[in-house]
């Protein structure tokens, strides 16, 4: 496949991230495009590029902001950037490196839904993002990119950006939408969905950042000739996160149904000399993990949902062979377990319950039928709360405990040869 | 002693490093534990305090503090105003708010709170609540410098929990520092990595922990060779495009 760059294209051409620079290199070229046709047709070549949603749920984009009613009134438009599922750094890169790519995209999309009031919601983590893109929006208000009447046409739009404060739920898009409202971030029942009752009840179109700052690449060449790229129900390019036991770690940008052996091998480097890949999360650390037998299925969204896993945020974590998979298990438990915001009792006392049984297996006093009441645990969460937070546990240990089994048993064993038994039958009370 | 976390990395690293406990002692090690800031659970599991105690029918209905008696120092008004006129819902402007009043107060102690409140028109119970849901606000005195250490899994893998322990053994009792390990903070690229005082920093060794420290004590930018804003892309592809304009 060839490597086309839409998002990466010089990416570290001094200053791009200034108007200036962004200008020189066509910037805003694709607004002024848009801006001379009707919203309808500027949404008709979203809808035709295919793009699916690049924040990990994988949906259509064009008809996500097509759901959105007609008519005058206040819409809004959320930039969701609260990139937090682990392993995830794309848009950090995005939005620190051509912060006016992501505006850019903001404004097309606000003009093909109707939205007047846009908000970009950034973690609290990225304060340089944050400043970078606060640079950034003044620039492109002082030159008239953002305002009344942008650039003459009906479009008016106010954008403000919005910081986080440390909350990974807020990631999740209705959970973000009561955190902009100045909320603690507790996830709402869906429906209703945002695009009719969102932001300050009003309908909402959240998108993620990569999502919108592909949409000027669209517009620039045709909802059609980006169809084109990638597969057919995977189309584009994404941007791929690849970390963990790589030799170069890093942002990748491929055609979607790349083999994703040549983006951990051939771009990523591979494990260190001497290490195989044990495992892979393919889509963030909510994805089920695949193994080394996976590695040469294509990087798209279906292929990697046939294997029984996801390509998510598009965030590559590899695992090599040197490493036991209970700690990554024990490690990812702890890390929902913290993050589970206590609204649902299936993913609050769900994910508590997995680090316990985790720490057992780890102490040496479980024995191999608590991975089958672990197993039933993940189960129960799985689609019983109003978000997927508790999901994104249940799914990789899940698959853990399935593909791994044997590993898990084998530690078990060797704690038990190894632990005072008589220590272990005491703490039980069933010592004579 | 039975390893914990990932275990190749740590031998991989820092096979000598010395465990946390023989640094600190016992107390100075529950301390600095606390910086690990687990959700808290009280009676029974439950994670809300007290809610099998009796309801207290006398109690006060909790009221937004009277801008008549409270005093707020003029910039911190001037930026939450700021914030609120920013949004069609002035209570959309609580996290920036709460993020004003600790930068001016050092944490989001009761007199930050109310003053926020105060200008907010809310009650200080509700901005409570709210702090209490962000990792990134403190509701307990914390040191002035920040340095949080992502310890997810994609640092983890490679030496991040080392590192953790290694700043909270170097720094020791100094309150200056609020060293907290953190969940991912979107930089695996440069794993193992820190965020001090919001730099990105990475990759970081355990050689590079003193010089660190230095470097904040002094009151210079950290480890300004490995700041993620110098950094490349990792995609050559993208890096070598020719930059023309084209």
């Amino acid at each position: 496949m060839s490597s086309a760059k839409l998002l990466f294209k010089g990416i570290d051409e001094p200053g791009l991230a200034t108007l200036a620079v962004y200008e020189r290199r066509g910037g805003y070229e694709a607004l002024r495009k848009a801006l001379a046709l009707p919203p309808e047709a500027v949404l008709n070549e979203l809808q035709a590029s295919g793009i699916r949603g690049r924040g990990g749920a994988g949906f259509p984009s064009g008809r996500k902001a097509s759901f959105l009613p007609k008519g005058t009134m206040d819409k809004y438009l959320v930039c969701n950037a609260d990139e937090s599922e682990p392993g995830t750094f794309k848009d950090r890169e995005l939005m620190q490196k051509n912060p006016h790519l992501l505006i850019e995209g903001i404004l097309i999309a606000a003009h093909a839904a109707g939205i007047n009031r846009a908000f970009i919601y950034i973690r609290g983590e990225y304060e340089q993002q944050a400043q970078i893109l606060d640079r950034a929006l003044l620039e492109a208000e002082a030159a008239g990119y953002i305002g009344e009447r942008i650039l003459g046409s009906e479009l008016s739009l106010s954008l403000v950006l919005h910081r986080g404060a440390g909350a990974y739920i807020c990631g999740e898009e209705t959970g973000l939408l009561d955190s902009l409202e100045g909320k603690r971030g507790n996830p709402r029942l869906k429906p209703p969905f945002p695009a009719i009752e969102g932001l300050y009840d009003g309908p909402t179109l959240i998108n993620n950042v990569e999502t919108l700052a592909t949409f000027p690449a669209i517009v620039k060449m045709g909802g059609n000739a980006y169809a084109n790229l990638g597969t057919e129900t995977s189309t584009g390019t994404k941007l791929v996160s690849v970390s963990g036991h790589v030799q170069k770690p890093g942002n990748y940008e491929v055609e979607l149904g790349t083999p994703s052996r040549e983006i951990i091998y051939g771009m990523a480097g591979g494990p260190p000399p001497g290490r195989e890949v044990k495992l892979w999360f393919p889509g963030g650390s909510s994805s089920p993990v695949l193994t080394a037998a996976d590695l040469d299925l294509p990087y798209d969204f279906d292929s990697l949902a046939k294997a029984g896993s996801m390509l998510g945020s598009g965030a590559i974590i590899v695992v090599d062979d040197a490493t036991p998979v209970l700690d990554v298990a024990l490690k990812l438990a702890k890390f929902y377990r913290h993050e589970s915001c206590g609204k649902c009792t299936p993913c609050r006392e769900g994910t508590n319950w997995t680090v316990q049984m985790l720490e057992r297996i780890e102490r040496g006093e479980a024995t191999p039928m608590d991975l089958d009441i672990m197993a039933d645990v993940q189960e129960q969460i799985i689609g019983n709360c109003l978000c997927v937070l508790g999901d994104a546990m249940a799914m990789p240990i899940g698959s853990m405990i399935k593909k791994f089994r044997g590993e898990f048993e084998a530690h078990m064993e060797a704690m038990q040869i190894a632990g005072p038994a008589e220590e272990i039958l005491a703490a039980h009370g069933a010592a004579h | 002693m039975r390893v914990r976390g990932l275990r190749r990395s740590r031998a991989a690293t820092a096979p000598d490093a010395p465990a946390l406990e023989e640094v600190l002692g016992p107390e100075g090690t529950e301390r600095r534990r606390a910086a690990h800031r687990e959700v808290p659970r009280y009676a029974h599991g439950s994670r809300v305090p007290g809610w099998d105690d009796a309801v207290d029918l006398d109690k006060e209905p909790a009221v937004v503090p009277d801008a008549a008696v409270v005093e707020v120092p003029r910039e911190l008004r001037a930026e939450i105003e700021a914030a609120m006129a920013r949004y069609p819902d002035s209570r959309s402007a609580a996290l920036p708010a709460l993020a004003a009043a600790q930068r001016h107060h050092g944490w989001c102690s009761p007199e930050a709170i109310t003053q926020a409140a105060c200008v907010m028109r809310l009650t200080p119970g509700y901005l409570v609540s709210v702090a209490s849901f962000y990792d990134m606000f403190e509701t307990e005195p914390a040191g002035r410098h920040s340095i949080y250490v992502c310890t997810n899994i994609s640092c983890s893998l490679r030496g991040a929990d080392e590192l953790h322990a290694a700043l909270l053994a170097a720094t020791g009792d100094d309150a200056d520092f609020n060293i907290r390990s953190f969940e991912c903070l979107g930089a695996c690229d440069i794993a193992p990595m820190a965020s001090v005082d919001s730099v990105y920093i990475g990759p970081l060794e355990l050689d590079d922990v003193e010089p660190l420290l230095a470097d904040i004590r002094a009151g210079r930018p950290p480890l300004a060779a490995k700041q993620l804003l110098r950094r490349p892309s990792a995609d050559a592809a993208a890096a070598d495009y020719p930059r023309d304009g084209a």
